[in-house]
């Protein structure tokens, strides 16, 4: 009982036909071009994680032989693995490119920010990426979000519009509709734009992979001193774990995300190349972040929470 | 999944598609089902809504909560919003446009439909076609989704009879083609026992086509590029200005339709000047030909004047310019859209001015009839409007391009995304399924 117009020609395959990684690549450049078209001080959210990474190489890409039209933004935690920020500023003098830093650690010194008692200083980005945005007048921030890794973030748009507190309210989010983005934005106000929003986890590591894209060596599996907390094994260091009671061991780990120390977990893998990498996350059960990031187990909305507050 | 290379996942395509479906047809079941079966769910999702089920007291985890994603969504236990998810085969990585069914969001449907390359509208094989079955129909036949699945859900519960499956399936296709659909599969399933989902039905011999996501992996997502009209509209304009590119210009856009060549005679709208592709760069590399959804940058053989909101076409091949356009349009803001309206018009890469001159007519898609001069559309509705812009602008019909066809109408003083735009005939049938005792006649 099918009615087909058009026969379907199985097995041959156009050669216009875009493959997966082509159509997602081709998607995300629209997007940054878009920004550069319509936002007079757009920034690239940059942590040295792999979506960020994905990120650069992507503006890099779109606007050859030119240089990236945009700065890059991190917001130091205080607590970030030193072989990231060894990356970070590897990568932005090789570009050429400006870095500004918002700064956890300033803000507590200052007393702007009191250290959590559970150690972790995720949530503790919001104060600074919100007034870093709003002293530097960004109206467009790229952030490496994808809507497959939580379920909030699959209701977020690929331009997403923050009021001058940076808000995002879910229920007043504009429609998205063919490739058609709206920018428009009131002075104070900016836009959130996710690049990444329809690559998962497997799509990224496909496209490093076939960009040959440098990352830094901790998603690889190394040797580590770590202990166990809530289920994860964090790495040992000054920012304050081992406590009494937890216990570091040497184990053979790499990283699917990368954050705050505090609440970033290390997985066991033995995987040592990028073909190992991929073979691991097609074969996981767990998902990235519920793998490796303790925050978003806190509650059902956590990460809705956060983002109504400003986070990224 | 575990068992696939890296190079055949890398090989494999996207498609996008949407589904629409009315409330307790169960089209949760049938997303849940896909996103299951094919390891889209992992251990820990599974866990998180196990633990939410229960802690509100109920026995079964609800799948519900897996993709109801927004506090006020699990409060209420409904949908209010279009979610994007991501499952992938062997053969082909998918994006599904995830809508809520309620009548009063039709503009979802909507938002969903305009990037999907396929739309599956549910029904309950009790129920057969319905009034929302059609207004699904309608809106799939308005947005121009090449192809629509009709799943025919709940076979379980007819005693997986052919001829229930035979008669929806036909009242459906009849309906649809009248609406110039041009494609329709129809595919009797249970969601629930995973007949004709993943796996084929062994409760249905009668049955030779086809499982769901057989259909989805094979349909075809390439363009016939012979018969497109190219265009690229022009995003942004690259000039390195260094030692090393001290000269070069690149007028950089994503491929809305067709194919360019280097070598081809082109017009840049709304200018009209005339030049030739002197080179396309595809992300860095040089190449002689590029198509439809590449992102590239065109190097012209001339010094002409080319900027932001441009659109580069093929010089025997132009679309006209004009300052009135016609559209069907689905109004998507709460605020309403009224004659006389001072709106912005965003069409590819341009944003002008534009102002609404009429509203013909509001369409009611329950029975596809139509009120003539409604004076204003409200959220949901759609309509036929008449727009005068400020400047020329070169707009297809929405028949030959669904990307240059297309437009957004957005409220000049706080930045609102108002009304989503096609332009040309609302349906493909020169005959329009119409109500009996409707006089208005088609005038679109």
């Amino acid at each position: 009982m099918t009615t087909t117009v058009a026969e379907t020609e199985e097995g041959t395959v156009s050669p216009y036909t875009l493959s997966h990684l082509d159509s997602l690549e081709s998607e995300a450049v629209h997007i940054f071009r878009e920004v550069a078209g319509e936002f007079e001080r757009p920034v690239i959210l940059f942590s040295g994680g792999k979506d960020s990474i994905v990120m650069l190489h992507l503006a890099l890409k779109a606007f050859a032989p030119a240089a990236v039209p945009f700065s890059l933004l991190h917001v130091d935690t205080g607590h970030n693995f030193p072989e990231v920020l060894e990356y970070r500023d590897r990568v932005v003098a090789e570009h050429g490119l400006r870095l500004h830093v918002a700064s956890v650690q300033e803000y507590i010194d200052r007393g702007a920010l009191r250290e959590r008692p559970d150690g972790t200083r995720n949530p503790l980005q919001t104060l600074p990426l919100t007034e870093k945005i709003q002293a530097e007048r960004f109206d467009a921030v790229f952030g490496g979000g994808r809507r497959d890794e939580e379920k909030a973030r699959a209701k977020e748009r690929v331009f997403s519009l923050r009021d001058e507190f940076s808000q995002w309210d879910p229920r007043r989010q504009r429609p998205e509709l063919w490739n058609l983005y709206n920018g428009r934005h009131a002075p104070g106000e900016h836009v959130r734009v996710f690049p990444l929003s329809n690559w998962t986890e497997l799509d990224v590591w496909q496209y490093i992979a076939r960009e040959g894209i440098e990352l830094p060596e901790i998603y690889f599996a190394h040797e580590r001193e770590v202990f166990r907390r809530a289920g994860m094994w964090l790495t040992a260091g000054e920012w304050g774990g081992p406590k009494d009671g937890e216990t570091v061991e040497k184990r053979l780990v790499r990283y699917r995300t990368v954050g705050d120390m505090s609440c970033t977990g290390a997985v066991d893998s033995d995987a040592v190349t990028l073909d190992d990498v991929i073979a691991e996350i097609a074969a996981s059960r767990l998902t990235e972040r519920g793998a490796t990031r303790a925050d978003d187990k806190m509650s059902e909305a956590a990460m809705e929470d956060r983002k109504r507050e400003g986070y990224f | 999944m575990s068992t696939i290379t890296a190079e055949e996942l890398s090989a494999t395509t996207l498609l996008r598609f949407a589904t629409a479906g009315s409330v307790d047809d169960g089209k949760s079941t049938l997303v849940g089902r896909l996103l299951h079966d094919s390891k889209s769910i992992l251990s820990d999702q599974l866990e998180a809504v196990e633990r939410a089920s229960a802690s509100r007291g109920q026995e079964a985890p609800d799948l519900a909560l897996l993709t109801d994603g927004l506090r006020a969504e699990r409060e209420q236990g409904i949908t209010i919003d279009v979610a994007y998810r991501y499952f992938a085969t062997p053969r082909r990585r998918f994006i599904l446009a995830d809508t809520p069914g309620h009548v009063q969001y039709t503009r979802n449907m909507v938002t969903g439909a305009s990037t999907a390359e396929l739309t599956v509208i549910l029904v309950d094989a009790r129920n057969g076609v319905v009034e929302q079955t059609r207004r699904h129909a309608a809106i799939a036949a308005l947005l121009r989704v090449p192809h629509v699945v009709l799943a025919v859900n709940k076979m379980d519960l007819v005693d997986y009879r052919e001829p229930v499956f035979a008669a929806i399936a036909e009242e459906f296709t009849a309906y649809a083609s009248e609406l110039g659909v041009p494609e329709v599969t129809a595919i009797p399933i249970s969601a629930l026992a995973g007949d004709n989902v993943v796996d084929p039905s062994a409760n249905m011999d009668w049955y030779g086509g086809p499982t769901f996501l057989e259909h989805l992996e094979k349909v075809p997502v390439s363009h016939d590029l012979a018969h497109c009209h190219a265009r690229l509209p022009v995003q942004y304009v690259i000039r390195p200005q260094t030692a090393e590119h001290p000269d070069y210009r690149g007028y950089a856009g994503q491929i809305a339709a067709g194919t360019f060549r280097v070598g081809e005679a082109v017009t840049v709208l709304p200018s009209g000047r005339t030049s030739t592709i002197s080179g396309i760069d595809l992300l860095g590399e040089p190449v002689d030909v590029a198509w439809t959804t590449q992102s590239v940058t065109v190097l012209l053989a001339d010094d002409v004047d080319v900027s932001r909101g441009d659109l580069i076409v093929p010089t025997k091949d132009a679309p006209a310019t004009t300052q009135d356009v016609e559209a069907t349009v689905c109004h998507v803001a709460d605020q309403p859209l009224t004659v006389g309206h001072r709106v912005l018009i965003k069409h590819g890469t341009r944003t002008v001015k534009a102002i609404v001159k009429d509203i013909p007519s509001r369409l009611t898609l329950d029975d596809l009839s139509l009120h003539p001069h409604p004076g204003q559309l409200v959220a949901n509705d759609i309509g036929r409007v008449k727009i005068r812009t400020a400047q020329p602008l070169p707009v297809d019909s929405y028949a030959d391009s669904r990307r240059t066809g297309s437009f957004i109408l957005i409220d000049p003083a706080d930045g609102t995304t108002l009304t989503a735009g096609m332009v040309g005939e609302s349906f493909a049938s020169p005959e329009p399924v119409k109500d009996a005792a409707d006089d208005d006649g088609w005038d679109f």
